[in-house]
């Protein structure tokens, strides 16, 4: 064997010497299950109606984690008619910085109970730990934070007009970022002076009852939030045709927002939709390709893919397609998959095996359509749902896998010459709410933002939220936005329309 | 020994530079009475040096209170309140000593004046900056900046509402500030400082000085590493020199509208922008 060649191996052997870890789980013992959540409805947590219970589970393990009360039509009403009462007794003529204060305490709570929040979501959602608590609960507490700030202050955030709330929200929420969500909901909802219900998903529910726990401790007054699991077509259907409920705020499938604004179509109710998405992460040849490839990473990895503006679309520009690519692939060999509760796992759990039989066949999909895959060769625990991390490459625009929302762990990747192209084919598609524009060149990235047909776009990052900046789609991903002064306006009357509403001051 | 013949530890009053509570390094001290002539305690008389010293902690305090993201700084600020809620029968105490009528009333008033401005420090530049449609190929937007170490004379009534109406939002913005108290009733004012010592507010981003306001002011209003003064609690006759003296280095001038400081008018983002300026930023668009 010649010198080259031995230290060729010795390299390959280091390298993987460096990518081995020894296991880092994070403590379970700080979340104290219940065997049983029952729902949560004027201010205390009461049995069904419907006498039903389903059950949750660890998309990692597969494990049971707790029973949780399924809504009916008749304890959707009691919910409804509860916040309704809620809304005229106790909320809507609360003066705005007493509101704030409410939302202050939920914010701190949610700061001081966070590892436990982090934890629970990780083991009822599958995703990494070190997202969980580094993203999703420090931003559902800023959430908080931000529009506590705001519940005395919608005069200055709509000069020239006297803000009134709407009456009860129903907001229905996905999950993907189970308690994250609720905060985006419940946060502008209850600082415009609304009461709410909020409907989780079902698939992820203990995170949202955590936090009516919060609520309770927080004392609020009973019947301003309610929290009612249960099945999104039925317990979300009924409470989005309930007479009481004046406004409803869903973030979900294409394919249910769709249904949703048919099904409240001449009722008057106000409605945001926050859906799916189909974000193109466009590569210039100037760009800092390894900066770059981590922002894709980030881009589709992040929560496992399953971030409807995650960047699934990747767009190359021709002379940088190969060095890329190259770089994606070495790096897509470094990412951990397994243990969600592993300090250093990057990659967690698909959250439930309908959706992890969704990727499989549009993956498949792929490979029929002509499409090349690229997969490291990794471990994958034997229980539970998962997905490794995918690339495709040799993608057409046409290819459903360039077309249809995945919502996993799978990028497909196509190329482009010029500007204008990358521009054509980036709003070709029925989605609009991200896009990622990757340049050293800062008049090309205002260029690009200016013609984005999106609405978010990210330059030389990805995946960034935060309580001030408005998020929502253009298109089909959706309409109304939340964050930010612009995320109040969907649950605020400024025109004097709504005949119910309250004293927002 | 009986209880009641404990003997009380009484407080030294001390001024509040760079996060420490040192005496006046004149060695001076003044009396400090009630509303019906008991003596308080004794305060420090603040020299020129000690006016200097707080103007340099809270420069090279500045651009890290400025660099902290706003949402820092209002959670900061909410945690001042969260202090002053623990220690209102202190401040309540204090203002009944000077005369206050409803000293509960102005406890909270202040504390909520505190969460108020909080509030604003991640909303300022949303409701007061903005893009500019610029005929051209540019992108161009203005957002207000803090305008560096701010001088703040405190109106010399209301010993505590007062103080805090004009520090909140003065700090929620970035700026650091050199503080001159109430010197009739400069007690509530040391309380507070001693609540911020304690409330993750970093040191030199408030120092606060007690003594003679008309001794302190012209020195304060004519020092050049002071970008803008509060003149709120500056008497009527001096006002003139410290617009004078504030010219030499083009020091914005402030005062406090002339209202209930108890009313919503009191409170205003305004008075957050008044001690900020605009920064105008263009930038070509182009493929």
């Amino acid at each position: 064997m010649g010198e080259i060649e031995r230290t060729a191996t010795s390299a390959l052997e280091q390298q993987q010497r460096v990518w081995e870890y020894a296991t880092a789980p994070e403590a379970r013992d700080i979340v104290r299950l219940e065997d049983r959540y029952d729902l949560f409805v004027g201010g205390r947590f009461v049995e069904p109606r419907s006498g039903r219970y389903f059950e949750t589970i660890n998309p990692a393990t597969e494990e049971p984690l707790a029973e949780v009360a399924e809504a009916n039509e008749e304890d959707v009403d009691l919910a409804a008619r509860t916040a309704r009462e809620a809304w005229e007794e106790r909320w809507r003529d609360l003066p705005g910085k007493e509101r704030a204060k409410y939302l202050y305490r939920i914010a701190r709570a949610l700061q001081e109970r966070s590892r436990e929040f982090a934890v629970l979501e990780t083991m009822n959602n599958g995703k990494p730990i070190k997202e969980s608590r580094d993203v999703d609960v420090p931003l559902a507490a800023a959430h908080f934070f931000y529009y506590a700030g705001w519940a005395d202050k919608l005069d200055y955030a709509f000069p020239g007009r006297a803000p009134r709330p709407l009456g009860v929200a129903a907001q229905i929420t996905p999950w993907n970022f189970p308690l994250l969500m609720c905060a985006w909901k419940l946060a502008p909802a209850l600082a415009t002076g609304n009461t709410a219900i909020l409907k989780p998903a079902s698939t992820t529910p203990l995170t949202a009852l955590l936090l009516a726990e919060v609520i309770e401790q927080a004392e609020l007054p009973p019947g301003v939030v309610n929290v009612i699991p249960g099945p999104g077509g039925k317990t979300g259907g009924w409470l989005a045709a309930h007479p009481a409920i004046a406004k409803i705020a869903f973030t979900g499938s294409t394919d249910i927002g769709k249904v949703l604004r048919r099904n409240v179509a001449g009722t008057g109710k106000r409605l945001t939709l926050e859906l799916g998405g189909k974000a193109a992460n466009i590569v210039f040849e100037d760009a800092a390709l390894d900066q770059a490839v981590e922002g894709i990473i980030n881009g589709i990895f992040f929560n496992q893919g399953e971030v409807c503006c995650a960047g699934s679309r990747l767009f190359v520009q021709e002379s940088v397609f190969e060095p890329l690519l190259d770089k994606l692939k070495a790096r897509l060999d470094t990412l951990r998959v397994g243990d969600p509760l592993d300090k250093n796992t990057d990659v967690g759990a698909i959250n439930s095996r309908d959706q992890l039989r969704k990727i499989e066949e549009l993956v498949q999909s792929g490979l029929e359509e002509g499409a090349e895959m690229y997969q490291p060769d990794c471990d994958l625990p034997e229980r539970g749902f998962w997905f490794r991390p995918t690339l495709f490459t040799n993608v057409s625009q046409s290819h459903r896998i360039a077309r249809e929302e995945i919502f996993g762990p799978v990028l497909s990747i196509l190329t482009f010459r010029t500007p204008q192209e990358a521009v054509e084919k980036a709003n070709n598609t029925e989605y609009g709410l991200s896009a990622g524009i990757w340049t050293e060149k800062g008049s090309r990235i205002l260029w690009m933002a200016e013609r984005m047909k999106a609405g978010v776009v990210w330059a030389n990052t990805f995946n960034r939220f935060d309580p001030t900046s408005p998020f929502g789609g253009y298109k089909e991903s959706g309409f109304g936005r939340e964050g930010g002064r612009h995320g109040l306006e969907p649950y605020l009357d400024l025109d004097g329309a709504s005949a119910e509403g309250g004293d927002g001051a | 020994m009986s209880e009641g013949a404990r003997v009380p530890v009484r407080r030294t009053a001390k001024l509040f530079i760079a996060g420490g509570f040192p005496r006046s390094e004149s060695g001076r001290s003044y009396e400090v009475f009630s509303h019906d002539g008991r003596l308080l305690a004794w305060a420090a008389r603040a020299s020129r040096k000690d006016l200097r010293d707080a103007v340099r902690a809270a420069r090279a305090a500045q651009p890290g209170w400025a660099g902290r993201t706003a949402y820092n700084r209002g959670q900061i600020l909410y945690r001042v309140a969260e202090l002053m809620e623990g220690r209102r029968a202190q401040f309540e105490a204090e203002l009944a000593d000077v005369g206050a009528a409803d000293p509960r009333r102005g406890v909270e008033a202040a504390i909520d004046r505190w969460v108020w401005y909080a509030g604003w420090a991640d909303k300022i530049s949303q409701v007061l900056g903005g893009t500019n449609p610029v005929a051209g190929p540019y992108f161009n937007f203005t957002i207000p900046e803090p305008t560096g170490v701010v001088g703040i004379v405190a109106p010399q009534d209301q010993a505590l509402l007062g103080l805090v109406s004009r520090v909140a939002p003065a700090i929620a913005s970035g700026n650091t500030v050199v503080v001159i108290a109430s010197e009739r009733s400069p007690l509530p004012a040391v309380s507070l400082t001693e609540v911020l010592g304690t409330s993750d507010v970093p040191a030199g981003v408030v120092n606060l000085l007690t003594g003679y306001t008309r001794e302190l002011v012209p020195w304060l209003a004519g020092h050049m590493d002071v970008n803008a003064i509060d003149v709120t609690g500056v008497p009527e006759d001096l006002l003139p020199q410290v617009e004078e003296l504030a010219a030499e280095n083009v020091k914005r001038v402030h005062r406090a509208p002339r209202v209930d400081p108890f009313s919503d008018e009191a409170q205003s983002p305004y008075e957050i922008t008044a001690l900020m300026e605009f920064k105008t930023v263009w930038h070509p668009m182009g493929a």
